[in-house]
């Protein structure tokens, strides 16, 4: 089976700082793939690397193409990779606000990926947001409401919905359930597993907290200074960690 | 007038907006950034506008300035001064007789020719701006073609007021390209950007040209279920009759009164000369216009 994405050897510095180094690894289709690590361990870096937001120094990042197959992201044209960032791939911020546009209503930001792939029936455009915005578990009078106006978690869901209305072949969500109470966290969670089972989602997911990856990772990548330091099948690698560092990290978080 | 070069711009400043105005006409639609000099007026005061005519202007030319669609404002009695005064051209309020026409937020109702030049003033040239702050990045989306944006814009007028709202700056594409700011015209004017005559777009605070050649394709933006409509008030002109042109409504006694007429003036006075008469005209005399 081709890989959806395929990870080369990829590095990214900032001056003589280490962002991420010499990452490697394949995602499958319907995969969803963890990154844990503690603060500035680079797993921003790599995945703004993979989503083409950060040009690399190093590697290669392939992404399964519908017309052509495997073709390499940092080398090919700036309009294919982002038309690529609109279509094929979603990306879901830690905050909401930065990947909502918050002058525009809800409905709006839900339909802004279908106008911008030139859907052009505003009754179709709209019905489609509706659909999506149940979906997220936001009630349809609050369709032409500004995000301004929604709870942290509502514009997470709101984020969310705008991302998936595409039906992309791969998410990256970076943080998602970040700077949210812990109750909203778990409804967020929860609605993730849902849409993720549902549609068969391939994702890679940056997060500090290990319960995300448990309910949503198959695999896990455990970072530290920019390097990849242990990898395997999420629950062995939380149920039986090889690495004296990531025996830590799940560890510090049996004490919490 | 001796203090003046002609037009009051240098000639290596005239020779640059030249080049700027030629890019434009090459890539219609596409805004040139040009190095906009300080004038003698605000730059509410269409500031754009006049460095383009400034450099398109000849002796031989006569000149016409409307604002709003009227010659007898002071925005447009000024810019006509200046030029009478720094290029010593002719001036005219009549369209037909005129070679270039500057103008705020109208295009005449009478059809343009191949030999006259239409010379917009525009406040703001950005289309996407208005959703897009970042520069950088809506200059990106005019590179790409990514104007799906354009559509957002389109959308939240629709959620919000059951329609299109946007009256005036109503977004076009142009040529199958470049999504492009009309200028504040209403959209009733915007089928009228089809047109043999040659238009130019002058913006000066924000230092930008756009041209829209001879007969190019201009469309409006829409939604299918949504088409786009040049609407105008549902009435005849009361002083000329005309059911074709763009009308102002205009409150006329403390009885709550109200007549509408011709926002272009010089269509009404002609029409009314060759002796249409609407609901509240007198026929026209010389002495009465
Ligand atoms: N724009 C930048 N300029 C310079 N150094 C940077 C920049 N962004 C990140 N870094 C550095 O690169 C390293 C990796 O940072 P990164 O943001 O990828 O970590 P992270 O794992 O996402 O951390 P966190 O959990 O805090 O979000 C850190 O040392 C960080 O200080
Ligand atoms: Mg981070
Ligand atoms: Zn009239």
């Amino acid at each position: 089976m081709t890989p959806l994405l395929q990870v080369e050897t990829i590095a990214k510095f900032y001056g003589s700082r280490i962002g991420c180094a010499d990452v490697s690894f394949d995602l499958y289709p319907g995969e969803v793939m963890g990154i844990v690590g503690e603060s500035g361990s680079g797993k921003s870096t790599l995945l703004n690397c993979l989503a083409g937001h950060l040009t690399p120094d190093r590697g290669a990042v392939r992404f399964d193409t519908r017309a052509q197959g495997l073709r390499d992201t940092i080398t090919m044209s700036e309009p294919e990779r982002r038309m690529l960032g609109r279509t094929d791939w979603a990306f879901v911020h830690q905050h909401a606000r930065d990947g909502l546009r918050m002058n525009v209503s809800a409905g709006g930001n839900v339909g802004e990926r279908l106008m911008a792939v030139n859907a052009r029936h505003y009754g179709d455009i709209r019905n489609e947001a509706i659909d999506w915005l149940g979906r997220v578990e936001i009630t349809e009078d609050r369709i032409d409401d500004r995000p301004t106006a929604f709870s942290g978690g509502m514009q997470q869901r709101l984020q969310i919905a705008r991302n998936l209305v595409t039906g992309p072949r791969l998410v990256f969500m970076d943080e998602p359930t970040g700077g949210l109470d812990v109750s909203v966290q778990a409804r967020l969670l929860d609605l993730l597993r849902g849409l993720v089972r549902e549609m068969n989602l391939s994702a890679i997911i940056v997060t500090h907290d290990l319960a995300v990856v448990r309910l949503l990772a198959d695999r896990l990548m455990v970072m530290k200074d920019g390097h990849v330091i242990e990898t395997g099948l999420t629950d062995q690698v939380l149920d039986d960690p090889q690495h004296a560092y990531t025996q830590l990290l799940v560890s510090s978080v049996l004490q919490v | 007038m001796s203090d003046y070069n002609f037009a009051y711009l240098d000639e290596q400043t005239k020779r640059m907006i030249r080049r700027a105005i030629l890019k434009g006409l090459a890539i219609p639609g596409y805004q040139v950034p040009f190095a906009s000099r300080e004038m003698p007026m605000p730059y509410g005061w269409g500031t754009g506008g006049v460095q383009v005519s400034a450099a398109v202007l000849t002796p031989d030319d006569t000149f016409k300035v409307i604002d709003q669609g009227a010659d007898d404002t002071t925005n447009a009695v000024s810019i006509r001064r200046f030029f009478q005064k720094t290029a010593g051209v002719a001036v005219t309020e009549a369209t037909s007789e005129a070679s270039v026409i500057q103008t705020r937020h109208r295009i005449p109702e009478q059809d343009l020719r191949a030999d006259q030049i239409l010379v917009y003033q525009v406040p703001i040239p950005e289309p996407l701006r208005f959703l897009e702050p970042s520069e950088v990045e809506t200059r990106k989306m005019h590179a790409l073609e990514e104007y799906g944006l354009m559509h957002v814009k389109l959308y939240e007028d629709i959620s919000q007021h059951g329609d299109i709202a946007t009256a005036y700056a109503y977004p076009v594409k142009v040529e199958g390209r470049y999504v492009m700011d009309p200028s504040p015209i209403p959209k009733f004017d915007n089928p009228k950007l089809e047109m043999a005559g040659i238009q130019l777009f002058g913006a000066g605070r924000e230092q930008r040209i756009y041209a829209i050649p001879p007969y190019t394709q201009v469309v409006s933006l829409d939604f299918d279920d949504y088409p786009f409509q040049p609407t105008k008030a549902d009435h005849a002109c009361d002083l000329c009759g005309a059911e074709d042109s763009y009308l102002d409504e205009l409150i006329v006694d403390d009885a709550g009164g109200r007549m509408f007429m011709c926002s272009d003036t010089d269509y009404c006075a002609t029409r009314r000369k060759q002796g249409h008469v609407g609901a509240q005209g007198v026929p026209y005399k010389e002495d009465a216009a």
